[in-house]
C-alpha cells in the first residue's frame, strides 16, 4: 500500500466516523424515498415515469450540491390508480423496507388511503399528484404535506378570470364521480361569488368517450362558457369534439383541471384560446427553462406541474432531514414547515399547519398556432395568482389542526 | 314543440348522434359476430385491433405523409394481415378446445399489444384531424351536424350492408357459411377450408381497424381507445344474439339509438342502459333477439 493510499483511506474512515457520530438519527443511515404512481394508466403521462426521474434528479442534485453524511435510496412501484394496492405497498414500505417517506401519489383516493397508512407508521406523505381538496380540509393529517395544487386552486384560478372576462353564464360537464361534483361545486361558488350565473350541468359516465350528446345539450343552454369539470382523456375528447361540432367558436370551453401534456396531445388548432390554471410552466424564466431541459433530455417530454413539484417537494424534504440531522418525522416536518421553499418551481412557498404548501399559481391561455414559435411554446401567461389569493384561506379550513 | 319536456331539436339532434354511435357499435360487433360465428372465437383483441388501425392512420399521417383516404383502405389490410398472422400462429391450435381458451389468448393478446403502444406513445393520446374534405359541417336548423360525422353513418353502413350481402348472398359466403356447418363435408368437396377460416378471421379483424380510421378524426387516438369500447360492443353482440351477422348490424344501431335518448332523459344511466337491457335480453331470449337458440 502506498503512503497516499493509506492516508486518504485514512481520512474517509476518519470523516466516515465523524459524520456517523453526527447523524447518529438517521436510521441506519439511509434516507429511503418511495415514489408510489400510476406509471401504466391515465395519469402516467402526467406523473408516472416522468415523477420517478424527477425524483432522481433531486436526489442526485441534492448531494452534487448539499453532501450530505447520509445515503439516499429511491425505489418506485406503480400503484394502478387503486387505493388497496397503493396502501398494502406504502405499508411494505413502512414496515418492512424502512422507507421514510412515500411520495408522488397521484389520484384522490390513493393519496387519502396512503396519508392514512402513512400517519399510523409515523411516516411522511409527500403529495405532488393528487387534486381533491379533503387531504388538507376533514382528511388532513400531520404528516402529510399536499404541494404542488389542488381543485380549489384550479376553479379558483380558471373560474373567477373567465367570470370576470366576462363569461357570466356557464354550464358544467361534469365526471360523474366525487372528484367531478368537487371541482363542479367548487367552481360553481366562486362563478357566482364573481357575479356570474350556473344555468346547468350535465353529469356524464366515467370514463366517457362521446360526449357530443352532453355537449349538445350545453350548447342549447345558450351559455357563454362550457365549464369541464373533468379530467384525463374525458377532458381531451370532450374538447375535440366541442370544436367538430363547432361549439367552441361560439361558446368558449374552460377546462378544470388540465396539463401541459393534455394541450400537447391535443394541439394548439383545437385548445387555441382556452384558459386554465397551473402551477408551474417550463418557460417562466431562466431558473425553470434550465431544469425542465435537463428532464426534457431524458423524458423527451416537458415536465407538467406535478413533475416539477415532485422534484422540488423530494429536494425541501432532504434539505429539511440534513438541517434536522434525522429522519423522525415530527422533526423533519417541524422544519419543512419552519423553512420557506425557493427554488425553480416555487418563490417563498410556505407549507401551512393544515399541510398545505401555498406558492404562486399561473392563469394560463393557450397560444394560437402561430403565436408558438418552438416546440412545446404553448401558454400565455395571463395572470401571476398570489399564494395568498390562489389556496382556501386558512380561515375557511375544515381541518382539525388549524386552530382558529 | 316539446316531447316529454325536451325541445324536439334537441331530442332530434340526440337521435342523430345516436345514430351515428350506432354505426360505429354495428360495425364493431359485426366483425366479433362473423369471428364468433365461423371460427367459434371469442375475438377479445377486437378492441386492440381496432386501436390499431386508428394508430396506424395516425402514423401514416405523421410520419409518412399518407393521407386519410388512403389509408382507410392500408390500415385494414396491415391489421387484417396481423390478424391472419395470429389465427395461422396461435389461433388455429384452440380451434378444438373450449371457448374459454380463445378468450383467454385474445385478452391476453390485447393487453400486450396495449401494453407496447402505451409504452411507445404514452397515455394522452394523439390529435388526428379531420381530413379537409370532410371537415365543416351543415346546419339542419335542429342541429349543426359535422360532415365527417355523416360520413361515419355512411361508410360504415355500406361497409356492414356489403358483409351481409357478401355472407348472406354470395357464392363465397355460402362456402363459408358451409364450412362452419360442416367443415370435412366441405373439406371432401374440394374446398380449402382451414384458408377460408384465416381469410375470415383477417377479413373480422379488418373491420374492427376500419372502424378505428373511422374513429381516428372523432377520438383522440390513445392506446386504451379500444378497452374503453369493447366491453359495450361485446354486450351488443350478445343481445343481437352471438354469430348473428345481421343481427349485429341491427342490434348495433339500435342501441346507440337508445343511448342517446338515454343521454336526454338521465344521462347517469347512459352507461348502463346496454347492460340493462343485455340482462332483460337474456332473461327472456337467451339466445339474443336474432339468435338461434
Amino acid at each position: 500500500m502506498t503512503m497516499k493510499k493509506a492516508i486518504s483511506i485514512a481520512c474517509t474512515t476518519a470523516l466516515a466516523t465523524l459524520s456517523a457520530g453526527a447523524h447518529a438519527q438517521v436510521s441506519g443511515g439511509v434516507v429511503k424515498i418511495g415514489v408510489l404512481t400510476d406509471l401504466s394508466g391515465t395519469y402516467s403521462d402526467l406523473a408516472g415515469s416522468g415523477a420517478v426521474l424527477a425524483t432522481k434528479m433531486a436526489v442526485e442534485d441534492f448531494i452534487a450540491k448539499e453532501k450530505p453524511s447520509f445515503k439516499i435510496e429511491v425505489v418506485s412501484a406503480d400503484h394502478q390508480n387503486k387505493a388497496d394496492i397503493a396502501s398494502n405497498k406504502a405499508r411494505e414500505w413502512f414496515e418492512r423496507e424502512g422507507v421514510d417517506t412515500a411520495t408522488e401519489l397521484v389520484t384522490t383516493s390513493v393519496a387519502l388511503a396512503v396519508m392514512k397508512v402513512a400517519k399510523e407508521k409515523d411516516r411522511i406523505a409527500l403529495m405532488s399528484g393528487p387534486a381533491s381538496t379533503p387531504i388538507t380540509n376533514e382528511q388532513c393529517n400531520d404528516v402529510t404535506v399536499h404541494y404542488t395544487y389542488d381543485t380549489y386552486a384550479l376553479a379558483n384560478g380558471t373560474a373567477k378570470a373567465v367570470t370576470k372576462q366576462g363569461g357570466k353564464s356557464w354550464f358544467f360537464l361534469t365526471a360523474d364521480y366525487a372528484f367531478g361534483q368537487a371541482l363542479e361545486k367548487d367552481a360553481s361558488a366562486v362563478v357566482t361569488a364573481n357575479g356570474g350565473k350556473v344555468l346547468g350541468s350535465v353529469r356524464h359516465p366515467f370514463p366517457g368517450s362521446d360526449f357530443s350528446s352532453f355537449l349538445l345539450k350545453a350548447q342549447s343552454s345558450g351559455a357563454q362558457v362550457i365549464g369541464l369539470a373533468n379530467a384525463g382523456a374525458d377532458t381531451t375528447n370532450a374538447i375535440k369534439q366541442a370544436a367538430e361540432f363547432g361549439i367552441t367558436p361560439t361558446q368558449s370551453l374552460a377546462g378544470l383541471l388540465m396539463f401541459i401534456t393534455d394541450i400537447h396531445s391535443l394541439g394548439l388548432k383545437t385548445t387555441q384560446g382556452m384558459y386554465l390554471t397551473e402551477g408551474f410552466y417550463w418557460d417562466l424564466n431562466d431558473e425553470t427553462r434550465a431544469w425542465s431541459k435537463r428532464f426534457f433530455g431524458v423524458q423527451k417530454k416537458m415536465p407538467t406541474m406535478v413533475q416539477a413539484g415532485q422534484y422540488s417537494s423530494v429536494y425541501h424534504y432532504l434539505k429539511a432531514v440534513k438541517a434536522a440531522g434525522t429522519d423522525d418525522t415530527k422533526k423533519v416536518m417541524a422544519q419543512m414547515k419552519k423553512t420557506p421553499i425557493n427554488d425553480f418551481f416555487a418563490k417563498n412557498g410556505q407549507i401551512r399547519e393544515d399541510g398545505r404548501m401555498v406558492h404562486d399559481m399561473y392563469l394560463m391561455q393557450v397560444k394560437k398556432p402561430a403565436e408558438s414559435k418552438y416546440p412545446w411554446d404553448y401558454y400565455h401567461v395571463r395572470q401571476v395568482i398570489p399564494a395568498a389569493e390562489a389556496f382556501q384561506p386558512l380561515a375557511q379550513s375544515r381541518c382539525p389542526l388549524v386552530k382558529k | 314543440m316539446e316531447i316529454l319536456g325536451v325541445p324536439s331539436a334537441l331530442l332530434g339532434s340526440q337521435l342523430l348522434v345516436g345514430l351515428i354511435n350506432g354505426s360505429f357499435y354495428a360495425i364493431l360487433s359485426l366483425g366479433l359476430a362473423i369471428i364468433f360465428g365461423l371460427l367459434n372465437i371469442i375475438n377479445f383483441a377486437h378492441g386492440a385491433q381496432y386501436m390499431m388501425g386508428a394508430f396506424i392512420a395516425w402514423l401514416a399521417l405523421t410520419k409518412f405523409n399518407v393521407n386519410y383516404w388512403v389509408a382507410l383502405i392500408a390500415a385494414p389490410l396491415l391489421v387484417g394481415l396481423f390478424g391472419v398472422i395470429l389465427e395461422r400462429t396461435m389461433l388455429r391450435k384452440l380451434y378444438k378446445l373450449d371457448h374459454l381458451y380463445g378468450l383467454l389468448l385474445t385478452f391476453g393478446l390485447a393487453l400486450i399489444i396495449e401494453g407496447v403502444f402505451r409504452d411507445q406513445f404514452g397515455i394522452s393520446g394523439e390529435s388526428y384531424d379531420v381530413p379537409d374534405a370532410l371537415a365543416g359541417g351543415i346546419n339542419l336548423g335542429f342541429m349543426f351536424l359535422p360532415i365527417y360525422r355523416a360520413w361515419v353513418i355512411v361508410a360504415s353502413l355500406t361497409v356492414c350492408f356489403g358483409t351481409w350481402y357478401m355472407i348472406e348472398k354470395t357464392r363465397l359466403g355460402a362456402y363459408l357459411r358451409a364450412g362452419t356447418e360442416n367443415s370435412q363435408m366441405v373439406q371432401a368437396l374440394g374446398i380449402n377450408v382451414p384458408l377460408l377460416i384465416t381469410f375470415t378471421y383477417g377479413y373480422g379483424v379488418a373491420l374492427a381497424a376500419f372502424a378505428g380510421v373511422l374513429a381516428a378524426p372523432v377520438f383522440q387516438v390513445n392506446p386504451l381507445m379500444g378497452s374503453n369500447l369493447i366491453i359495450v360492443v361485446f354486450a351488443v353482440v350478445v343481445i343481437g344474439g352471438m354469430g348473428s351477422i345481421l343481427g349485429s348490424i341491427v342490434t348495433g344501431i339500435g342501441l346507440g339509438l337508445i343511448e342517446g335518448l338515454t343521454r336526454v332523459f338521465y344521462p347517469e344511466a347512459s352507461a348502463v342502459v346496454v347492460f340493462v337491457i343485455m340482462v332483460i335480453v337474456l332473461l327472456v331470449r337467451p339466445a339474443g333477439l336474432f339468435g338461434k337458440a
